[in-house]
């Protein structure tokens, strides 16, 4: 088939930079809230689950350029080294700026094994640069990355509703 | 086949590739002279005025429920603390009186020996604003900054002893890196004995541990480590932490010791900033490099 008409219509929904920009910022907000022992365990990666939305659904909007600055910005905020974050992005952004024609054929059941798969990669990363500088490593960190896999569905149908209110206000 | 790659209509910038390749080099570049040569800490600075609204407004939450809480803080809890408050500052007040009689002496004393006197420490209080979100570190960020004249390498205790060390000065912040953190060492001292050694941090647990101490050493469960002022950093004689757990173990060559932090590491949010250290007399000039040599080669 040389080319098909995406299973998924929201896709093609138009979006406000206004949405965009509150959604990494409140991304920012909810990494940064105080959490601490089992939670800062368990606490997933929104900025990494919300560049992959903006990625993967809008890829011409949000790219790799600005999931690097996004990831900039992380590492200040966690005064973590200048570009551990924005390295991790970057791959992020990557992979789903790659998958996002995969993306449309699945339903959100399908896109969770995948987006899975990136958000791993994404978490080595930033685990192998800490790593490599600090000599040691923490393996409860990657839980997170389990918890921000199950966050993707109610995101996703989060982002969705989100744009849908907007697009029948302006109609 | 997926075709769309090769065949564009539309100019779009660099393709997803090169893009990729550029980030990643600078990323590279940016982690590489951060962590070797620390050049970014003004840009990191800059950069924070960005990011601490954000920061601050996500303690808010923190906060608000602090307050709620103590708003609601029942009049029997307030009159029960009161009660202890009052008999600990009474033994504090009779231990205090006690310890001016000794300064006074110790002051004489030294004048009579000639030795320097130990300064009075400077003080600043400061609040924790929050803990690090990032699980690799233990580190606390408190609401003094440059502009409070906090610098690197000051000392932080809370009422009970050593809590930390400045790393990071932001504008209105500044990071604490806890002893608790991995590989960090305060020289340190039997209170017991005078036996000096060095404390490290485990990094992930609130553990800390005494290392190269000889299977032999005279040292007990109990025993209340102080610093021991050595290094100039630490000023000489706050309690640090106790022995919990002595494994003497004749297949190796050191024993190990487990301590846990006197202070509330990972408890209080009111912490003391220790300004004002007494200056060391400088090192003495560098001896021959040959002399050097050979003592160098002496201590492998």
């Amino acid at each position: 088939m040389p080319y098909s008409v995406p299973a998924n219509p929201e896709i093609q929904r138009p979006v406000s930079n206004t949405l965009i920009v509150f959604s990494v910022l409140l991304a920012l907000f909810l990494n940064g809230l105080p959490w601490e022992g089992v939670w800062l365990m368990l606490r997933p990666d929104f900025v990494a689950l919300v560049l992959l939305y903006w990625c993967t659904h809008k890829p011409l909007r949000v790219g790799i350029g600005l999931s690097w600055a996004v990831g900039i910005l992380a590492d200040v905020a966690d005064a973590s080294l200048f570009g551990q974050h924005a390295l991790a992005y970057t791959l992020l952004a990557f992979g789903g700026v790659m998958l996002h024609h995969r993306l449309k054929m699945f339903d959100l059941r399908q896109q969770t094994t995948q987006v899975f798969g990136i958000l791993a990669l994404t978490y080595m990363v930033y685990a192998l640069v800490h790593w490599q500088v600090n000599g040691y490593m923490v393996w409860p960190y990657f839980l997170g990355c389990l918890t921000s896999t199950l966050l993707w569905v109610p995101l996703s149908i989060m982002f969705q509703a989100a744009r849908q209110m907007r697009v029948s206000r302006d109609h | 086949m997926d075709n769309t790659q090769s065949f564009q209509f539309f100019n779009r910038g660099p393709s997803p590739a090169v893009r990729l390749v550029f980030f990643v080099v600078l990323s590279l570049l940016l982690l590489f002279i951060d962590a070797r040569y620390r050049y970014l800490e003004s840009t990191r600075s800059a950069l924070s005025v960005l990011v601490s609204p954000l920061q601050r407004l996500a303690t808010m939450p923190g906060v608000l429920w602090q307050q709620a809480g103590d708003f609601f803080t029942t009049q029997r809890s307030l009159v029960e603390d009161n009660k202890s408050l009052h008999q600990q500052h009474e033994r504090d007040a009779a231990q205090l009186s006690q310890l001016q009689a000794l300064q006074q002496e110790n002051q004489q004393l030294r004048n009579l020996l000639a030795l320097p006197q130990r300064g009075e420490l400077a003080m600043q209080a400061a609040e924790i604003m929050y803990a690090e979100r990032d699980i690799f570190k233990r580190k606390v960020l408190i609401d003094k900054g440059a502009d409070a004249n906090v610098q690197i390498g000051q000392v932080v205790m809370d009422d009970a002893g050593i809590v930390g060390q400045i790393t990071r000065v932001y504008p209105r912040l500044a990071e604490v890196t806890l002893i608790t953190e991995k590989d960090h060492a305060v020289p340190v001292q039997v209170l017991r004995n005078g036996l000096r050694t060095i404390l490290f941090g485990a990094g992930d647990t609130s553990q800390l541990s005494l290392r190269y101490m000889p299977v032999s050493s005279d040292i007990q469960n109990g025993d209340l480590l102080v610093t021991s002022g050595i290094d100039g950093i630490y000023p000489p004689g706050i309690p640090v932490a106790k022995v919990v757990k002595i494994e003497r173990d004749a297949a190796y060559p050191f024993a190990r010791v487990t301590c846990l932090p006197v202070a509330g590491v990972d408890k209080h949010r009111h912490l003391l900033i220790l300004s004002g250290l007494p200056r060391l007399p400088e090192r003495p000039a560098e001896e021959p490099a040959a002399a050097q040599n050979s003592k160098t080669k002496q201590k492998k």
